[in-house]
């Protein structure tokens, strides 16, 4: 191999037969991510008996928000589409899977795979959701696109407050969910449970989210962020590629909202406020735009900052009053902070933080062999 | 049937201002034809009638004798591709995702395809890095696939702005300054590589090439058309252009005017 590289001419035209370096993605790509899928599953189960049951459902947690960070990524950091109505599409999934379990139950259908169909029916809601405002957010750009999904996230909330006959207002609607089946034994932690059908759910949705970004389409997603004008001449439908980033995007963030729901077995306006859509931005952001890794820090942090800032309260000894607002404001403020020293010290997050010497390492490696 | 792309009696007025009046040529297959004309003459306005990007209010289009109404992200499919002034190329792409990109017209995996990464989306890909990397080594930048287009110096990503444009086969290729930034030793090589494109073995195109830069013109043209104040005022070979009054006054004459300006 490096011999045939030694006698290809140094510049200029090189040899079909040496041009390898691409040929390592010669594999099958969903082989290479179902490996990758199985590994974090083990990895997951691994842990979850491991863990006691608070983290165990904090890890729940981190892979709900997986989803919606996940999305919101693919349509924000690849597609160039700012959505500050992620929360919204959210609590569309989680009100989805709040009726259909509902449904399932007054009908008396009680089985394992009720909570699937519930999920799926979510997924499918938000994602008619996202091609409703995906239309109209391929029409809009930069400040008005960013005005319009900012509007979703006030009405979505405002609904269900308001047509509370329906929505049930604040108190929001119970979600009732299954036990774990008994073939797992009588004694086996619910909690565990939880993170094994979210973390299912969220692997499944990252497998496909993966196949997507690497396939021709997460090419054109690209194409069209960088240059509108040069994708369309090259062949690509800007407005179809952008709908169809909303829609995929829609589509995982419903599933976030919806596992979200099944977690606290309930799903109310407050859960999907304004500035949870605000976090699930600064989340991508300070986690690494447009990677599906930065996701998973990003995902991290969302429920990691809440749980630290409420540590340092209950250890600094405030009066309740004051403990009370730094516990509802800190978080934001952190963010914030958080926010603005990436964009700083590194815009590629953390995730561009993290691979900069892998990829410094590669790049050396490959030089080194030709 | 008149081969190739012909516009006949072209005319695109902006508000007051006439951009392109009555213009008529025709770009047979196998020849490069070139437009010139000093600035705003109406050179990107024709290449946008072209492109779709300007509805003309007027006039009409025909490809190879049939109608053309042409929509900037069907071209390539009509075998059309275009570059654009000053590459226009995808920043967050590699070199070789740009062609992959330009080649977007010939690639068939389906959406469901690609979210389950069946065998069918992952032989699509390799066919179009293939076919990608195929044409980088035709124009000899190979060695750059890998890289970020910014990286690399302007003439190399002009050519990378040629392989996206080539990548999708086109029987046409319209050409938007692609001298602008480039030195003397760069242009000697891209008018070889025009003049080379029609007589490949492989996928030949014509050309309509639209240059400020009268060497480059007059070396790689069989055609000339001459635009000034959106009217065609002459049309002939590179020879015959160099010698016609209108042109000098026109043109040249505007060119060195401007010149003594600045």
């Amino acid at each position: 191999m490096s011999a045939t590289r030694a006698a290809a001419p140094p510049a200029g035209r090189v040899a079909p037969d040496t041009r390898a370096g691409h040929d390592e993605r010669g594999g099958s790509t969903l082989l290479r991510h179902l490996a990758l899928t199985t590994a974090a599953a083990i990895l997951l189960v691994a842990v979850s008996h491991g863990l006691e049951p608070f983290r165990t459902f904090q890890l729940a947690t981190v892979a709900a928000y997986l989803c919606a960070t996940a999305g919101l990524t693919v349509l924000t950091g690849l597609n160039g589409q700012l959505s500050l109505g992620h929360g919204a599409l959210m609590a569309t999934g989680a009100y989805t899977v709040a009726f259909c379990q509902r449904a399932f139950l007054d009908r008396s259908i009680v089985a394992g795979w009720t909570l699937a169909v519930s999920l799926l029916v979510a997924v499918l809601v938000t994602v008619v959701i996202g091609a409703v405002i995906g239309v109209a957010a391929a029409r809009l750009r930069g400040p008005y696109l960013a005005g319009v999904t900012l509007a979703v996230a006030i009405v979505v909330p405002a609904l269900t407050v308001t047509f509370d006959g329906v929505f049930n207002g604040e108190q929001g609607l119970s979600v009732p969910v299954e036990p774990p089946p008994a073939a797992l034994g009588p004694y086996f932690p619910y909690e565990r449970w939880q993170l094994w059908v979210t973390g299912a759910a969220t692997l499944l949705a990252l497998l496909l989210l993966g196949n997507l970004v690497r396939s021709r389409f997460g090419r054109t997603f690209r194409a069209v962020r960088d240059d509108e004008v040069a994708a369309r001449l090259a062949g690509i439908h800007v407005a179809r590629t952008q709908v169809l980033a909303f829609v995929v995007s829609a589509g995982a963030a419903g599933l976030g909202g919806a596992l979200l729901a099944v977690l606290a077995q309930s799903a109310s306006p407050g859960a999907f406020s304004l500035t949870l859509s605000l976090f699930l931005v600064m989340a991508v952001v300070i986690g690494g735009l447009g990677s599906l890794a930065g996701a998973v820090w990003g995902a991290v942090l969302l429920v990691a900052l809440p749980d630290l800032t409420h540590t340092l309260t209950e250890s600094l000894a405030l009066p309740p009053a004051v403990a009370q607002r730094m516990e509802g404001n800190l978080p934001l403020a952190l963010f914030g902070i958080a926010l603005v020293v990436v964009m700083i010290a590194a815009p590629g997050g953390v995730q561009g933080l993290l691979s900069r010497p892998g990829r410094v390492l590669r790049v050396r490696w490959r030089t080194r062999r030709s | 049937m008149e081969q190739g792309l012909a516009l006949h009696h072209i005319g695109v007025r902006f508000g007051g201002l006439t951009a392109l009046d009555d213009v008529s040529l025709r770009v047979p297959p196998g020849a490069v034809v070139g437009v010139i004309g000093p600035n705003g003459a109406g050179k990107t306005t024709l290449f946008n009638v072209i492109c779709g990007f300007v509805v003309p209010d007027s006039g009409s289009l025909s490809l190879d004798g049939a109608p053309l109404r042409p929509r900037p992200h069907r071209l390539t499919r009509l075998g059309v591709a275009r570059t654009l002034q000053g590459t226009g190329l995808f920043a967050g792409l590699t070199v070789l995702e740009n062609v992959m990109a330009g080649a977007t017209c010939t690639a068939r995996a389906g959406f469901l395809s690609a979210l389950f990464a069946l065998p069918g989306s992952d032989r699509d890909e390799r066919r179009l890095r293939r076919h990608a990397l195929d044409i980088l080594d035709d124009l000899g930048i190979a060695g750059h696939a890998d890289a970020a287009p910014g990286t690399l110096p302007f003439a190399v990503r002009q050519r990378v702005a040629l392989a996206r444009a080539l990548a999708a086969r086109p029987r046409l290729l319209l050409l938007d300054e692609p001298a602008g930034g480039l030195g003397d030793t760069d242009i000697a090589e891209l008018a070889e590589l025009i003049r080379q494109l029609p007589r490949r073995d492989t996928h030949p195109c014509a050309v309509l090439l639209v240059e400020h830069h009268m060497d480059l013109v007059m070396s790689v043209c069989d055609e000339i058309v001459v635009l000034d104040f959106g009217r065609v005022i002459a049309t002939g070979t590179p020879d015959e252009i160099r010698d016609a009054p209108a042109v000098a006054d026109a043109y040249l004459g505007a060119a060195v005017d401007e010149e003594t300006v600045a």
